[in-house]
């Protein structure tokens, strides 16, 4: 095996392995280990893998899988749920694992659905995601034909059934409460914890939600250990690899797996070949369009959750997103906001009602008619759309980047008020 | 008891309740939107935010709503903090974005949740200068009027109407500041629960329809707890007054009987108060026929002169009159000649469900009692449409499952949507034995759709699974013993089973069944309840009276009196008219009502009664609790109580039993006196003598306006405001302005709090009774000791005839009760008289559905359009709308169809 275990079975440019060229390369060896070590081995090797959750929160995999109450305890239902709705904007790292590597994705879940001893599990795909949801569904039928899908899988007495879900298109449903409300037919809104999904989660029964990535890393554990993924780390407090990808000015936008914790600087120069001639960066979104701006002082951030965390951001999805000189910051947030206002479930006063405002106020000030007061309401949204205040993470999600654009790039929203216009206006390259 | 601290104020919390729900119980102000008593919490709106502390060393804190909150011992919050106060005051501005500000001309001004939490936030500065959304409105039929620009999307409307309700025609549409609260299309809310959206809907989103065509400001009307006169529930209600008219009916919360919520038929059917066809003057029909206005005094003289020169007297009593009026017929005629204006088939059920309640063999569960059932056997009874606002309790029922397991995996009660997640499909039993559909069905677990006598078997096979003792049924079918097993199996499994049925089962037998059920639940030790449903606002209390006897209307009628006197019910309606003109030949017709009617165009002698918004009275409901009702309307016409009318003609006869009745207290302590069941109804609501700090209780608000203006235009002097002999109430603002004893309630407001939101300053904690209790007395209880005496008499089996169909009532929910079907509203929604039967029958009969057929009932030939109703059983005809021949259902009928040119 290489250190590549998320994109070993990868070929660029050609189709995904079927289910013989997967095992042929390695593939569902360690569905079979992970049956012979039993649901509490695999859940204790993937805590001392530090396999943090990669869909944004990154909340040690490990003990989230501990929370979901023993089968022995009160028999009853539970589901595995894959979140695979990527949908923030800038990321699409889940989308190369679904679209490349679906036996790998199968081998996870059926791996993870063992740990949690849950019988059905879903994917749930982002609708746009069509030729992901077609492989999937492919490859789940001939995981089912092999026999490692259906009654009793491989003689191990676990039986488990994969639904494959495209969702019908909100941000929201990637989160995960509002992820089972949509399942179930409902709106999708979330709903508020406690009590947790491990306890009640879809249907009211203990659920397992995890991201593409973070199952993608399980076969890899299960098959070498959590010593070996932790040793592909370049991070103390996380092991294995990860997708990183950059979008932006630069000269090779891409996806890369490498090992977590590689710095910011390094994915940036060395696998994005830096900037393109004629651009400068001003700052990066190190996760998605819900991660606070860096600043290039900064750029020499390990890319772990903590590391980036003491940054003053977050690690997110670890897909980049460069803003450089010749982009208006004002115009990219109101990019941004737009698309958290309009994602808003409703449910609650702050969201529904708050972000609407934010964005008007920055769709005035990107349009020249912004007001000197409007940087202070602009604030008062920070502050009072913080974690807490709103029913779930997603207003919070939004105001980070703002919070740290007003504090980065406070000079270019006052030049924008005091000149009643975008100084960047006139560039074909701005942010229209 | 949980002890907690806010702002440095040591609080005590009851087990089990929230945070928020713990400062509105003490007291304090913490404003919110979408939490709910009834409804629970759900942490949508984050108006209700505080600071939690952990721990004594932690000066930071963390924002958390009190709503979604548990309280431990000792934990420490601030309200006050001024990040916190500056966040509900954000809230506010948020919500304000896009609502309109239309106060002036909101229905809701001055009764609005959103107005006195704007305030008690103190935002007051609009911030916001960009274009507000705005939204269509939908017409939503009759009752309801819906303004969604002033929508703050607080989300209860669409969670009591479709959770709490579980109706399925008004939901929420739509995503981020574009949600969408209202029906797929424009048309008529489907729910008869849709007038409490007016009072769950925190701001004027939806309004009373009937109320905006004549309204006043809540401030601006007199106010009077009454009794609702739609059903035999007894819903406590205000009934607000402006300028000698009825303007609205609002619920008032009674923890023992509605709590927050009314039916539609109760919150709408007041029009006939104000209608056209009241009776507001005494008439005396002249030698010509034509009835003439004649005063007062004389109208007594006629009366009394009547009474003497009769040689017998027939008093026939009503189901909608108070106690004190049918007391007082009683007295007048002598209890030998005093009969219930009740057809004989009701009268004999009345009477069966009112010994199977006084006997004291089983517990009569209050509506709240219902509610917290755990498994319920609904027998007969179409209970949606015969006593909606009971219906309603039974299908809270089915939550108790799933609330112990939320229990069980330490799910606060009140974390609604999480223990409605954790609940799913889980429900507690409910089985439903019915002729036809019912709108509980989606919850029931198990149903049968039969003809009456085959319910009743099912009833008496339950009971006799259940004790072996009670009498078993021969020959019962195979799935009907099955069935009857599950049942009785579910119902011993339960804490608090309950049985309901009533008289609108149409058959004794089934009424036997579930008294059985109910005894032999008892007699395993089950806290059973039993409901057992009347039709009328005082059925219970007239059969209590009655002497226990096979008396009703037919009987009245028969004994060929020489003067009959009807008091407060239209005969006409329950009689065929050439029957009614055939039994009154020679005899003189007294009639007291309010409303004119098939009765009073027959009468010699017309006396206008009050209404129940003119008058005082008690009324016993179908729980057997009195309650007492007062007059939001003091001064309209010559009207007045049925039972003065009846002592004055009394006196005026010269009969000396009448000494004394010149007040309520008066004639109620005679009542206790006489019927020793009664002897508690003085004790109903304070006399007319109470006063707190030497005043009576003022009915108006303080802020009422316009009083010595309001009759300007015909007379510039005030008149001087009448006094009440019967109750402690003030008829203006002056007096008392403070919280009342809970039976005196006239008007739910407190500082800060002027919209039925303030209810929680009249509790002494949360859902639970008003403080001094809930109003109304319980006249029936359960008694230790008695072996079960079991009900034997078990019916055949059903069995189809080829000519004749079994004929059942289909009870509607708007248009079978008299009064109510006289207002506007009502009558928009009712629908016309019809005649079921399942596709099958239908189709041996050679008919479609549409097509009119002719219906001989009890020998009346009556054409009814056919309705295909799938689920009715072989050989049972489902007839509804037709109050006049409920007399004789259920009945076997003739039907055909008629000939094409017969409509």
């Amino acid at each position: 095996m290489t250190d590549r275990p998320l994109t070993r079975y990868i070929q660029p440019g050609h189709e995904p392995l079927d289910i013989d060229g997967y095992e042929r390369a390695g593939g569902y060896r360690a569905m079979r280990q992970a049956i012979a070590m039993g649901p509490e081995a695999i859940i204790e090797a993937v805590g001392r893998a530090k396999l943090r959750g990669r869909g944004g929160a990154g909340f040690p995999t490990g003990r989230k899988w501990e929370g979901v109450p023993k089968s022995g305890a009160a028999p009853q239902r539970r589901y595995l749920i894959v979140n695979a709705d990527e949908m923030e904007p800038g990321s699409f790292k889940d989308r190369l694992l679904l679209e490349a590597a679906p036996h790998l994705m199968i081998e996870g879940v059926i791996i993870g659905a063992f740990a949690a001893q849950a019988e059905i599990a879903y994917i749930f795909v982002r609708g746009e995601y069509v030729l992901a949801i077609r492989r999937l569904v492919r490859a789940v039928a001939e995981a089912a034909a092999h026999g490692y899908l259906g009654n009793d899988i491989l003689g191990s007495g676990f039986s488990l059934t994969i639904h494959v879900h495209g969702s019908g298109g909100r941000y929201i449903c990637g989160e995960a409460s509002a992820l089972f409300s949509a399942l179930e037919g409902h709106r999708a809104v979330p709903r508020s914890r406690p009590p947790r999904s491990t306890t009640s989660g879809l249907w009211g029964r203990p659920s397992l939600v995890n991201n593409v990535e973070t199952l993608c890393c399980v076969p890899s554990i299960v098959e070498r250990g959590a010593d070996w993924f932790l040793g592909l780390s370049r991070s103390a407090t996380e092991g294995g690899t990860k997708l990183y990808g950059v979008s932006g000015r630069v000269k090779r936008p891409g996806l890369w797996e490498l090992p977590v914790g590689t710095p910011l600087i390094e994915i940036l120069e060395e696998h994005a070949g830096g900037m393109r001639e004629g651009y400068e960066w001003r700052a990066a979104m190190p996760g998605g369009a819900s991660t606070a701006f860096i600043m290039p002082e900064n750029f020499d951030v390990a890319m772990d959750f903590d590391s980036v965390g003491k940054a003053g951001s977050w690690l997110g999805t670890g897909n980049i997103m460069v803003l450089d000189q010749k982009r208006c910051p004002v115009g990219m947030l109101h990019n941004i906001e737009q698309f958290f206002a309009r994602e808003s479930c409703g449910w609650c006063t702050p969201c529904r009602d708050g972000l609407p405002w934010v964005e008007r106020i920055l769709a005035a000030i990107e349009a020249g008619e912004g007001e000197p007061a409007d940087l202070d309401l602009l604030a008062h949204h920070t502050e009072l759309l913080g974690p807490g205040g709103t029913f779930c993470d997603l207003a919070p999600g939004a105001m980070a980047p703002l919070r740290s654009g007003l504090k980065f790039f406070r000079a270019e929203f006052e030049q924008h008020i005091s000149e009643r216009c975008c100084p960047w206006h006139d560039t074909a390259e701005g942010w229209a | 008891m949980t002890n907690f601290i806010v702002d440095g104020r040591v609080l005590t919390a009851k087990a089990g309740e929230n945070l928020l729900q713990a400062c509105l119980g003490a007291g304090l102000d913490l404003p919110y939107f979408c939490w709910h008593p009834a409804l629970g919490s759900v942490g949508a709106c984050r108006q209700c935010a505080v600071r939690q502390y952990d721990g004594v060393e932690d000066t930071t804190g963390r924002l958390v709503m009190a709503c979604m909150t548990p309280i431990a011992e000792g934990a420490r919050f601030s309200i006050t903090d001024p990040a916190t106060a500056a966040f509900r005051a954000g809230i506010i501005e948020w919500l304000m974005v896009n609502h309109p500000h239309d106060c002036p001309v909101c229905e809701e001004g001055g009764e609005c949740h959103l107005q006195d939490m704007t305030v008690m936030t103190g935002h007051a500065y609009r911030r916001y200068r960009f274009t507000k959304r705005t939204h269509r409105n939908q017409d939503l039929g009759p009752f309801i009027k819906h303004e969604m620009n002033r929508c703050i999307a607080c989300y209860r409307c669409v969670r009591f109407y479709r959770d709490y309700a579980g109706g399925r025609d008004l939901d929420v549409f739509g995503a981020h500041d574009h949600v969408y609260f209202g029906r797929h299309d424009d048309g008529t809310l489907e729910s008869e629960f849709s007038g409490n959206l007016v009072e769950v809907c925190p701001t004027g989103v939806f309004t009373d329809k009937p109320f905006s065509a004549h309204y006043a400001r809540k401030w601006d009307m007199r106010g009077a707890p009454s009794i609702c006169a739609h059903c035999g529930v007894g819903c406590n209600t205000i009934a607000n007054e402006r300028a000698g008219q009825l303007r609205r009916v609002v619920n008032r919360y009674s923890n023992a009987v509605n709590g927050h919520f009314l039916c539609d038929r109760g919150r709408f059917g007041y029009g006939f108060v104000n209608a056209s066809e009241r009776v507001r003057v005494a008439t005396v029909r002249g030698t010509d026929g034509e009835r003439v206005e004649v005063e007062r005094e004389a109208a007594v003289a006629r009366f009394a002169e009547m009474l003497r020169g009769a040689a017998m007297v027939v008093g026939i009593g009503s189901p909608r009159a108070s106690l004190e009026s049918n007391f007082a017929l009683r007295t007048l005629v002598g209890a030998a000649h005093f009969y219930p204006g009740v057809a004989a088939r009701e009268a004999a059920l009345l009477r069966l469900v009112a010994d199977s309640l006084a006997s004291g063999a089983v517990h009569v569960a209050s509506l709240r009692e219902a509610e917290h059932a755990d498994a319920v056997l609904l027998l007969g009874s179409d209970l949606p449409n015969a006593a909606p606002r009971a219906a309603l309790a039974v299908r809270q029922t089915v939550r108790a499952a799933g609330a112990a397991m939320a229990a069980s995996a330490r799910i606060p009660a009140w974390h609604d949507l999480a223990v409605r997640n954790f609940a799913g499909e889980t429900r507690s039993p409910l089985f439903i034995a019915t002729p036809a559909a019912t709108r509980l069905d989606d919850i029931a677990q198990g149903q049968l759709r039969a003809a009456p006598v085959d319910i009743a078997r099912l009833g008496f096979a339950v009971a006799a699974r259940i004790d072996p003792t009670a009498p078993a049924v021969a020959d019962l079918a195979p799935e009907l013993d099955a069935l009857a097993a599950t049942i009785a199996q579910a119902l011993l499994a339960a804490e608090r089973p309950l049985v309901v049925s009533g008289v609108e089962a149409g058959e004794e037998s089934v009424i036997r069944a579930a008294v059985n059920v109910a005894v032999a639940l008892r007699g395993q030790g089950r806290n059973v309840g039993l409901m057992l449903n009347v039709p009328e606002c005082n059925s219970l209390g007239l059969a209590l009276m009655a002497e226990a006897d096979d008396r009703s209307l037919e009987t009245a009628l028969a004994a060929r009196a020489a003067l009959v006197i009807t008091l407060e019910t239209d005969i006409g309606r329950c009689v065929p008219g050439a029957r009614l003109d055939a039994a009154l030949a020679g005899a003189r017709l007294v009639v007291l009502d309010h409303s004119e009617g098939a009765t009073t165009r027959r009468a010699e002698l017309v006396l206008p009664a009050a209404s129940f918004a003119e008058a005082s009275g008690t009324l016993v409901n179908a729980e057997g609790r009195a309650q007492r009702f007062y007059p939001p309307i003091v001064t309209a016409g010559e009207g007045r109580e049925a039972w003065r009318w009846l002592a004055a003609a009394g006196r005026a006869a010269g009969r000396t039993n009448f000494s004394g009745w010149d007040t309520e207290d008066n004639v109620l302590a005679e009542i206790a006196r006489t019927v020793p069941r009664f002897a508690a109804v003085p004790d109903v609501a304070p006399p007319e003598g109470f006063r707190i700090k030497g005043l009576r209780i003022a009915s108006e608000p303080h802020r009422f306006s316009g009083r010595t203006a309001m009759d300007a235009a015909h007379d510039i002097r005030e008149p001087k405001p009448p006094v009440s002999a019967d109750s402690p109430f003030s008829a203006t603002m002056e007096g008392y302005q403070g919280k009342p004893p809970p039976a005196l309630l006239p008007l739910l407001r407190a500082p800060g709090w002027n919209s039925n939101q303030s209810l929680h300053r009249f509790q002494a904690e949360i859902e639970g009774p008003l403080t001094g209790g809930d109003p109304g007395v319980r006249l029936l209880e359960v008694r230790d000791g008695a072996a079960p005496d079991w009900h034997t008499a078990i019916p055949e089996a059903f069995a189809p005839r080829e000519d004749m169909w079994h004929a059942v009532m289909l009870p509607r929910v708007f248009g079978d009760e008299e009064q109510s079907a006289r207002a506007a509203p009502i009558r928009a929604r009712m629908t016309p008289a019809a005649i079921a039967l399942n596709a099958a029958d239908a189709a041996r009969l050679g008919a479609a559905a549409g097509r009119v057929i002719a219906c001989e009932i009890d020998g009346e030939i009556v054409l009814l359009p056919l309705e295909i109703r799938a689920e009715l059983p072989r050989g049972v005809a489902g007839v509804s709308g037709l109050a006049a021949m409920a007399y004789a259902l259920p009945s076997w009928i003739r039907i055909a169809a008629a000939s094409e040119v017969a409509l």
